[in-house]
């Protein structure tokens, strides 16, 4: 059996020794190095620029700026293209911009012989701006008189409502309270190790290659041609081994402008790799929320209304644009599907970074208002914090109030008590003193979530797999889906292996994608590959074993019907312990026997037209210095319903990385802009305060299985997931502490000096 | 890829000097965790070097026979946690050099470097300054000492001639021998951080009473300071909670912290009141002075 086993991952050896390859590690003869010139302001124009000097420093091959560019908008944004018009995305991008729409806005590329070049070249470049007032603030972006960062748009990407569930009206009379609160996240950002790059050529006169740092290689293909308008068929995208992404490379960023240097510069091969400042504000960041909830709760805990408002602001590019409030607001829904929701939903543009896909997609800010607002009612009616999320957790058979299907599998109860029982939530609210008045106190703090597996029925999902029985009885498999760190290639060979009956190492993962050969799927995004590309790939590991099984029946007097293949072994059913041939006797013989059999493959894309919601929850038990304005955390435990665990071993890596990034969100991180002028203050990993292993405390993690029947083993998603509920688990643990009620992230010094201050604690 | 000019390594402290002296525009690098730095960030005026980083003669951590410890300039903050000289005499050095960085910068930063740079914030600042510690320098004109506190000038200034070297900073066994000292460095996380403040405090107990008390602080005015003030309050005073309340009250007057988006001024002085107060328990603590 290899589903369910804490195999060790299938790259894990190359990855630790750096054998693994990334975009940088490929180099080629002639390659040339493109830097682009970024405003240093955040709002205005290029009145005047001049790269005359810049073309003439020794060493460029070229300089370009927004009057050479071809002159077609396109959207980034890494989804499936959609056949409704209406629910494409932004094209709003060009690719150099004469209209400067956020500090690091990208006025002009130069192409050098090497980086010192051509950023010497950068620095000859003269350019003249006009300046306008920046729009930060949501109320300068919204004021009547804000000049549009984009025409005919008044600033505003889309806006959406719904209601599900019932009459708001109705529910918010019959409830015996109601709580309101506003929440505000911030600006984070990804921070993958590997920031982005890209590099392309012309292997010929038509067609161009791009090697790239990506989630998304077949969207990138579709894109490039959009950008440059030339036929997909003549773009080629290669994915080598990724160094992380969380949503960041689920974008299309470098490509097009690779593509395009190497287009005009007759296809010399030309690298543009981002630093790490560059990085931090030139690609995406995730989107500030500002959501207003009202929550109506009946005296005996009874949730009845969900009502909020949600303000999410994209900055100076729609990208995913208001894709994310939108998910947001429906996925965090299912944790509490008897309430009635009311929502409504706006995105707006600003002088400020672009806002993309970043792990969690609008949930974890929606998360942190509906998980704050209810820890404030369970306050409010005197109820514990535990039993309140009991009494509204989703059930099993409990339907979406959205797409009205049931929750086949849901084990949020379950989670809620283990995490309970694992941080002794009921022993120390009895054990615990009633009122603390040191300066150190200890608070206890939980929130739940949902989150959905994969994009249906917003977008298609569709994946795609391959698989050659090679003449040693091993098989390669291809894959679409696209492994960038969190463990896809290793989940998907397992369950390669146990659909065959092969050995785990008799599976080779090609975890290169280059779109010229690699079967089709859209990428790693939506925590989708292990539900998603997992259905395709099983299916294609069913196949297979179909034709080896028919070929075993026809060269043999054996009934196609009683064989199994068993640990790479062709066995009759009855007799399992025999084994009748190897799979290699199978290969060889339909490889090299001159008069039958031929190379056996097997392909299967497959459309999944299911979502299987997860859930879980957050419980921590930390210290708060009230003086020092710093929180300590004890413990902290995520519980997750993630269907069957397909690797235990990965896991718990994807929920250890997944709290240590809410943590970070939660007590550390924020993209620190300026709302007067526009100025990003730390576009660095000094500045911007990711924390580090020593900021990080143990992390518990603990896994509730149900079986979730849409998926042939069981699974659902756990990608993005671990992200979700520890920041809202931190907030109420803090508020638990200090009677301190924080509504916005982080829970830095900064923000608690002032909520302690305004309290009176100091 | 950095944009350096000219390269010249030295063999000796002298070398350097005559190399520095040959170019005006040459600055010395040694661990390469701040020139490397601004360098990257294209800045001009860190295009000569000359490379110190090898000098056996400026690594060295010793003690003189009349006791005085000499840290030379070119020691890593590994070789200070490493060294027993400092954590059996001077452990608050130790405490302020282990909050540097991470591993890998301790592994190459120096303690002259830390210091000649002139940052506000630096880690070893206020250790030394609580030791009282003096610089030493050569120059074409020789050798010369001075107080660290006087070695400061100013925002990045301090008072070093462009073709000196820092050779060592002095401790001398009156300014160690018998005190009792702690450091705390608050930053926004707890390690590869700037101190947001940082704290040291120095006691020379006279029976159940101060003797002398010295105390400094990082990133709480232009340079690292000595609350000089504070300290005269302090002298003669009770070991007891008086002192801690005093010292909380006191010490904002001999700092000057600003407002800046790293932190908000009141946050900084909030921040600093604290921990003069908590470094002096922690100083308790080891003196066996129990508040209780």
């Amino acid at each position: 059996m290899a589903v369910g086993k804490a195999v060790h991952r299938v790259d894990g050896a190359a990855k630790v020794t750096g054998k693994a390859r990334y975009a940088d590690d490929f180099t080629m003869p002639g390659m040339r190095v493109a830097k682009y010139l970024r405003s240093i302001i955040a709002h205005g124009r290029v009145a005047r620029i001049d790269t005359s000097r810049a073309k003439g420093l020794p060493g460029v091959d070229g300089v370009f700026t927004f009057e050479d560019i071809p002159r077609n908008r396109f959207a980034t944004a890494g989804h499936p293209y959609s056949l409704d018009p209406n629910h494409n995305d932004v094209a709003d991008r060009l690719l150099l911009t004469d209209y400067v729409r956020y500090e690091g806005d990208e006025i002009a590329v130069v192409v050098a012989e090497n980086e010192l070049v051509a950023k010497k070249a950068l620095a000859l470049i003269e350019v003249e701006y006009e300046t306008y007032k920046p729009l930060v603030r949501p109320e300068d972006v919204m004021a009547a008189d804000a000049p549009e960062l984009h025409q005919r748009t008044r600033n505003i990407v889309k806006e959406h409502s719904f209601t599900a569930g019932g009459d708001p009206e109705l529910a918010r009379k019959e409830s015996d309270r109601l709580l309101e609160g506003t929440f505000e996240t911030q600006v984070v950002q990804h921070c993958h190790l590997e920031n982005h790059s890209a590099y392309a050529y012309m292997e010929d006169l038509e067609k161009i290659v791009i090697v790239s740092s990506t989630q998304i290689p077949h969207i990138v293909r579709r894109i490039v041609g959009d950008a440059l308008s030339i036929p997909l068929g003549r773009i080629r995208v290669i994915k080598p081994h990724i160094g992380g992404g969380f949503g960041n490379k689920q974008d299309v960023i470098l490509e097009p402008m690779v593509a395009f240097l190497t287009w005009k510069l007759g296809g010399v091969p030309v690298r543009l790799r981002l630093d790490r400042e560059e990085c931090m504000v030139g690609t995406r960041v995730r989107h500030p929320f500002r959501v207003q909830v009202e929550m109506g709760v009946q005296k005996d805990g009874t949730v009845n209304l969900i009502d909020f408002d949600a303000l999410s602001c994209t900055g100076a590019y729609a990208s995913h644009g208001h894709s994310i409030v939108a998910a947001g607001a429906a996925k965090s829904h299912y944790m509490y599907p008897r309430a009635v929701y009311h929502c409504r939903g706006r995105t707006i543009y600003g002088n400020f970074p672009a806002g993309g896909a970043m792990r969690g997609y609008g949930s974890p800010q929606m998360t942190f208002a509906i998980e704050s607002i209810m820890e404030d009612a369970a306050r409010a009616l005197g109820m514990d914090s535990v039993e309140m999320r009991l009494k509204n957790a989703a059930l099993p058979g409990n339907k979406s109030q959205i797409t009205q299907k049931p929750l086949l599998s849901c084990g949020l109860v379950a989670c809620l008590q283990k995490g309970s029982q694992l941080i002794q939530w009921e022993q120390k609210r009895a054990d615990w003193p009633k009122t603390q008045n040191g300066p150190v106190r200890r608070g206890l703090g939980v929130a739940s979530f949902s989150y959905g597996s994969g994009t249906f029925p917003v977008c298609v999902e569709v994946a795609s797999a391959r698989l050659a029985l090679n003449q040693d009885g091993s098989v390669h498999l291809q894959v679409g889906a696209t492994e960038i760190g969190q463990g896809s290639d290793t989940a998907l060979a397992q369950m390669v292996a146990e659909t065959l009956g092969q050995p785990l190492d008799q599976v080779h993962v090609v975890s290169c994608q280059d779109t010229d050969v690699t079967p089709f799927d859209t990428g790693a995004y939506a925590s989708r590959q292990t539900y998603v590309s997992g259905q395709a790939v099983i299916r294609t590991a069913r196949q297979l074993r179909e034709k080896i099984l028919d070929y075993v029946g026809a060269i043999s007097d054996l009934g196609v019907r009683d064989l199994d293949i068993k640990n790479g072994h062709i066995i009759i059913s009855r007799t399992p312990e025999t084994a009748v041939m190897s799979l290699k006797d199978v290969a060889i013989d339909a490889y090299y026997q001159k008069n039958r059999g031929g190379q056996i493959t097997a392909e299967v894309s497959y459309k999944t037209r299911s979502n299987a919601h997860v859930f879980g929850c957050t419980f921590v038990d930390l210290e708060v210095d009230i003086p020092l304005c710093q929180v300590k955390i004890n413990e902290i435990y995520n519980v997750h319903d993630c269907g069957v665990v397909i690797n235990p071993l990965n896991a718990a890596g994807q929920v250890l990385g997944g709290m240590a990034m809410s943590i970070g969100a939660a007590l550390y991180e924020k993209l620190m802009i300026d709302p007067d002028s526009g100025r990003i203050y730390n576009n660095n990993m000094l500045d911007y305060k990711i924390p580090t292993i020593m900021d990080i405390p143990d992390l518990g993690v603990a896994f509730v299985e149900t079986n979730e029947p849409t998926h042939p083993y069981g699974s659902k998603s756990l990608g993005e997931p671990p992200v979700l509920s520890p920041a809202p688990a931190i907030r109420n643990a803090v508020l638990d502490a200090t009677g301190v009620a924080v509504n916005e992230l982080p829970l830095n010094p900064k923000t608690l000096y002032k909520y302690f201050k305004n309290a009176g604690l100091i | 890829m950095f944009d350096i000019e000219s390269y010249h390594k030295a063999d000796s402290v002298d070398e350097a000097i005559s190399l520095l002296l040959q170019n005006p525009n040459a600055i010395p690098i040694a661990g390469g965790t701040d020139v490397l730095v601004r360098l990257r960030q294209g800045n001009p005026d860190y295009g000569h070097v000359v490379d110190i980083h090898d000098v056996a003669d400026l690594k060295k951590i010793r003690i003189e026979s009349d006791g005085t410890i000499v840290v030379g300039s070119g020691a890593t903050f590994t070789d200070l946690i490493a060294s027993h000289i400092i954590t059996d005499n001077i452990p608050v050095l130790a405490q302020g050099a282990g909050s540097v960085g991470g591993p890998q910068v301790r592994n190459q930063a120096t303690v002259g470097g830390n210091i000649c740079n002139g940052a506000p914030s630096a880690d070893s600042a206020a250790p030394l300054l609580v030791l009282d510690a003096v610089v030493e320098l050569k120059g074409p004109q020789g050798l010369r000492r001075i107080p660290l506190h006087e070695f400061y000038q100013g925002p990045s200034r301090v008072d070093r001639e462009q073709a000196e070297i820092m050779t060592a900073l002095r401790i001398a066994p009156d300014d160690f021998q018998c005190w009792v000292s702690s450091y705390y460095k608050y930053a926004m996380r707890d390690a590869m951080d700037i101190a947001t403040i940082g704290c040291a405090l120095a006691c020379l107990p006279q029976g159940k009473k101060v003797g002398r008390l010295r105390l400094a602080f990082t990133v709480a005015g232009p340079t690292p300071l000595r609350c000089w003030k504070t300290e005269e309050k302090a002298r003669g005073a009770a070991l007891d909670q008086s002192l801690v309340k005093l010292v909380g009250e006191s010490v904002l007057d001999d700092l000057r912290p600003r407002d800046s988006w790293r932190a908000p001024k009141d946050l900084r002085e909030q921040i600093i009141k604290t921990l003069a107060q908590r470094v002096l328990i922690q100083v308790f603590q080891q003196l066996g002075v129990s508040l209780a």
